[in-house]
């Protein structure tokens, strides 16, 4: 059972466990250094740590089961680009064959020890097999002719920042992009196809709307207890998928139906949780009052869950993995831009203050 | 032999000694410094071997214009500094 948070800040990577007097920051890596994002992995223990150092590019850092330091290690980096090779993105802008930020990491199958994926701007999926120790970037995918009509949504360029490794066969594996659909392999990374047919925009161009192929899911998770339900919080809404991904269906709720996490409960696939704000170009919370949407029936129904959580002058954006669930389904924790941490132990129904005054939280992570 | 210098905010990260390289360009010098600073490379240089967006290398005095290919031409008395910009919240 889950006892430990990771999270990361534009300030450092802070600890949070529970003791005596409740939830409180128990131990700070990184301090003053960005980062980004966390890993922890459930089959060797081990833990991982993407910062970014901006003029220094990004750095990945790894600590060995029961260690207290952390150590750099290799970073997803990409191939040289043939100088004579025009690539452009969505935008029509020259695309930066350099890793700008690893933007998501999820471990491998539980009979593949070891292996880890990482997600990146500008839109390269990598792949470990070795703990970070080498990478590997996913070809098929990268070569893909379609990547050239991926673009940046809210960031200047498209990234990964979802990846679900399917609890059925690791061999599929599904990624969203930031913006460019869903993609999905069958055989390891051999192949892929995209997968986010269904999904729409609410504005633009007829033909545009529903083109799967710039499509902009925010985050997408995979049922832990029935895997072919997925859960993708959009750009446009909230979409939930019965078949694997083929289709999508839009599910719409109150406040809104806009922002950027969403978790699954781990035992029960019509269990889902997201931040709302206002859409999209302000990025607040609806009436500055901060609540998290609950369904339990698949997104027939959906309750805002206000309990402990600030209802004036709220003005707290919870990024996208700024949302997480344990393994039990009852606790979640929810970092925000603000610097607010609040932990919840039944399942969001009321919510504690950790702590306000945090730097800017980008991730959090149980352990 | 010219000499490569760092700043102290790179020193934070990773190991980068001055030394003393030599090679008639930015790219052979530097060449050199990497050597003796294992790691350091990645910090300075992007995947594709071009000089990271808000660094910026002056040889004695003048910065560099091509910080793609590193082909400046560096004496062997040069200072070359390696250097980047600070911003940010």
């Amino acid at each position: 059972m889950a006892s430990k948070v990771m999270v990361s800040t534009r300030k450092g990577l802070f600890e949070i466990s529970k003791g005596r007097r409740g939830w409180a920051v128990s131990d700070a890596h990184f301090l003053g250094d960005n980062v980004t994002l966390t890993l922890h992995d459930p089959r060797d223990g081990t833990d991982y740590a993407a910062l970014n150092h901006g003029h220094f590019g990004i750095k990945l850092h790894r600590r060995d089961k029961g260690k207290k330091k952390w150590k750099e290690i290799t970073t997803p980096a990409y191939p040289k680009k043939p100088e004579t090779l025009v690539d452009l993105d969505g935008w029509g802008k020259p695309v930066n064959w350099t890793t700008q930020l690893i933007w998501a990491m999820e471990t491998g199958g539980p009979n593949q020890k070891g292996t880890i994926w990482a997600g990146t701007m500008p839109g390269g999926l990598f792949r470990s097999t070795d703990r970070g120790q080498t990478w590997e970037l996913m070809e098929s995918l990268w070569r893909h002719p379609n990547r050239n009509k991926w673009l940046g949504g809210g960031a200047d360029i498209p990234g990964i920042h979802s990846i679900c490794v399917d609890p059925r066969d690791p061999d599929t594996v599904r990624v969203a992009i930031s913006c460019g659909g869903v993609w999905v392999t069958k055989d390891a990374g051999e192949t892929w196809a995209q997968s986010a047919h269904g999904m729409t925009f609410g504005d633009g161009p007829a033909e545009e709307v529903a083109n799967p192929e710039t499509q902009d899911p925010h985050m997408m998770v995979q049922s832990p207890s029935d895997p072919k339900k997925f859960w993708v919080q959009h750009h446009a809404g909230i979409f939930k998928s019965v078949n694997d991904g083929v289709t999508w269906t839009q599910v719409k709720t109150k406040p809104s139906s806009f922002g950027f996490g969403v978790v699954v409960h781990p035992k029960e696939p019509d269990t889902a949780w997201f931040v709302p704000g206002i859409k999209d170009e302000k990025r607040i919370p609806v009436g500055g009052a901060l609540v998290v949407t609950k369904t339990t029936d698949g997104g027939k129904t959906f309750k805002s869950l206000t309990k402990g959580l600030p209802q004036k002058h709220a003005y707290d954006v919870v990024f996208r993995h700024g949302l997480a669930i344990d393994d039990t389904g009852k606790k979640l924790v929810m970092g925000s831009t603000t610097g607010n941490l609040w932990i919840s132990e039944n399942g969001g129904e009321a919510w504690k203050l950790v702590s306000s005054t945090l730097p800017q939280v980008y991730a959090v992570r149980w352990v | 032999m010219a000499t490569v210098h760092f700043t102290a905010n790179l020193r934070r990260h990773v190991s980068s000694a001055s030394v003393e390289s030599t090679g008639g360009t930015v790219k052979a010098v530097l060449e050199g410094a990497f050597a003796a600073n294992p790691g350091l490379q990645h910090y300075v240089l992007d995947d594709q071997g071009a000089l990271r967006k808000h660094m910026r290398i002056l040889i004695d005095g003048e910065a560099i214009t091509d910080r793609h290919h590193l082909s400046d031409i560096v004496k062997p008395t040069a200072q070359v500094w390696v250097m980047q910009a600070l911003s940010g919240g």
